[in-house]
């Protein structure tokens, strides 16, 4: 038998067509534990591939043939050999192309929303670490808010689309991943807006934002609209773009609510963010379609595998947005909080521009799910 | 830095994962039981692959040390030592030595395990004389002391302290269990 690389892409459609898949992966305990793969109708298996490097005949068994299995590990090198062993063994499997880092990197862009005069907005979805950015497009101009280091992507489907790429947004001094915002900036010449108080240390340039800015996407046609929404970080600040959509970054999510405590700052900011949740965002339209910069579990994918619910709705069912005693709602966000993001602070210092690691390095800080949320 | 003794190296520069274990698997296996390996690896996947394989497979993992690039991960195959029987008539307990420790620092302890386990963690005044280097290193001790001897489950101790008092040591204690369940302080790299 031989056996096939499976690539990220087509995981991907298996978890938004809920499709079945047995998955066998072969790293850690503890590195499966922390993060794997998820999928709605997927099973799994966890033995470590050094336990197996004297024959699979101990699971085999326990590997079905009556679906389709895949073997995953960290970069690729392992599952080939396990899959080959398996083969051997007379299976039908398949591996995990690039391993967990490929799927990692993975970006799927999917369309959310029409905006005025012809304008689109796309979700660019990291399914493998739960991050979302955003392209807005009008007219022949794109912009990108909260864009990851995966600047190819972007490049090519703005080409594809034939817009050119001319404002970059952060909403936050990000925690989780390494922003592509100033590499893409650098490279296409677009504007680089971070929120100035969260910039105080970077050590580049940028263009300052601050609560009340608007910014034109395509001649006067769409209109990004910076709101301050302090609370996950000081400086957070959430887009209104084109009075139809709210771009909530790390403050709001579909599930959850963003955490104060990763610039290390939890008893400072909770009451920003009780106010953002609370007092700022019960001042805009209910009928907004709030777009986070993240998702938690996949049950808050909706069946185009995009992320995206109405205010009016998430002020309804957001456990987040309905605890009415504040006290409470400070015993939430600052005890008990799940572990942070992997290497959460080297990745702040690399988002500030104070170091500069490689491309090896960056893989490995970003390592893992993105934790920017408490439920 | 890194010139703790090793009885055997194992290049697996520039490897990628899985080539780091499986190398390191078929080295170990020409190793003696509680000898030690060194590898040298690129893989920064393989600090965390090598401790989890250890344990998996009954090796001591005892630690690493980045140089640069490069990481030296020492390894000591398994031993069947927590199994033997003990015959040196004089033994002190973990406890009851941190307790002496705690009162008079100018006790002679001795570990004897290897020095790459020595050097990732030991009692702070413990000298390393490993049990293979006993015979010839005598001269360094003295034969009217009190002598402590610890290794990591109590049975090389045991041999050495058998072996003191055949030398014409009179006052030699073993330590047991010993430093796998040494709970006072201790110095080392850190790993």
């Amino acid at each position: 038998m031989t056996i096939t690389g499976m690539t990220s892409k087509e995981v991907t459609k298996k978890i938004f067509d809920k499709e079945e898949l047995f998955i066998l992966d072969v790293r850690n305990e503890s590195d499966f534990k922390d993060w794997k793969i998820e999928g709605e109708n997927f099973e799994y298996l966890n033995v470590p591939y050094f336990e197996l490097l004297d024959g699979v005949e101990e699971i085999i068994k326990k590997i079905p043939t009556d679906k389709e299995v895949l073997v995953v590990c960290a970069k690729e090198g392992s599952s080939v050999m396990v899959a080959e062993m398996l083969s051997d063994a007379g299976l039908n499997v398949s591996y995990l192309k690039g391993g967990m880092k490929a799927w990692s990197e993975h970006l799927v862009p999917v369309k959310v929303g029409d905006l005025n005069d012809g304008g689109e907005i796309f979700q660019f979805v990291r399914i493998g670490k739960g991050c979302l950015s955003y392209m807005v497009v009008s007219n022949g101009e794109a912009a990108l808010i909260d864009a990851t280091r995966m600047t190819k992507t972007y490049f090519d489907f703005a080409e594809r689309i034939g817009a050119k790429l001319t404002h970059v947004f952060d909403t936050h001094l990000h925690a989780d991943h390494i922003s592509g915002g100033r590499l893409i900036a650098e490279k296409t010449g677009a504007t680089y807006w971070l929120p100035s108080k969260d910039a105080t240390e970077v050590t580049f340039g940028y263009q300052p934002l601050e609560d009340g800015n608007d910014v034109i996407i395509g001649n006067t046609i769409i209109n990004i609209h910076a709101m301050y929404s302090p609370g996950h970080t000081i400086g957070s600040t959430s887009f209104v773009v084109d009075e139809k959509f709210l771009l909530s970054g790390d403050i709001l999510f579909i599930d959850s609510i963003g955490r104060p405590d990763l610039a290390g700052k939890a008893e400072d900011w909770v009451g920003d963010l009780r106010e953002t949740l609370y007092i700022r965002y019960r001042e805009v339209s209910e009928e907004l379609i709030v777009l986070p910069a993240h998702f938690m579990m996949l049950d808050e994918l909706n069946d185009d595998g995009s992320v995206s619910e109405k205010l009016g709705t998430l002020f309804s069912k957001n456990h987040g947005l309905n605890i009415e005693d504040e006290e409470e709602f400070r015993k939430m966000v600052t005890e008990n909080l799940p572990p942070q993001p992997n290497a959460y602070q080297e990745i702040r210092q690399t988002n500030m521009g104070k170091v500069n690691p490689d491309i090896e390095q960056q893989r490995e800080m970003e390592i893992g799910p993105n934790r920017c949320a408490i439920r | 830095m890194d010139n703790i003794k090793a009885n055997g190296i194992l290049d697996a520069k520039g490897l990628a994962c899985p080539m780091p274990i499986v190398k390191t698997k078929k080295a170990m296996n020409n190793l003696d039981a509680g000898q030690v390996l060194k590898v040298q690896a690129t893989d920064k996947g393989s600090k965390a692959d090598m401790k989890a394989w250890a344990e998996s497979a009954g090796h001591q993992y005892l630690g690493t040390i980045a140089a640069g690039e490069v990481l030296n991960h020492y390894l000591r195959k398994s031993s069947d030592e927590d199994a033997t029987e003990k015959k040196h008539p004089n033994v002190i307990n973990n406890e009851d030595l941190e307790q002496i420790l705690g009162s008079n620092e100018n006790i002679v302890i001795i570990d004897v395990r290897e020095a790459a386990e020595y050097a990732f963690n030991h009692i702070l005044s413990a000298i390393s004389i490993p049990l293979g280097e006993l015979e010839d290193r005598l001269n360094e001790l003295n034969k009217q002391d009190q002598i402590f001897v610890v290794c990591r489950t109590g049975n090389r101790s045991d041999l050495a302290a058998q072996k003191l008092t055949k030398k014409g040591f009179t006052n030699v204690m073993n330590v047991v269990p010993g430093m796998n369940q040494w709970t006072g302080k201790t110095t080392g790299i850190h790993k």
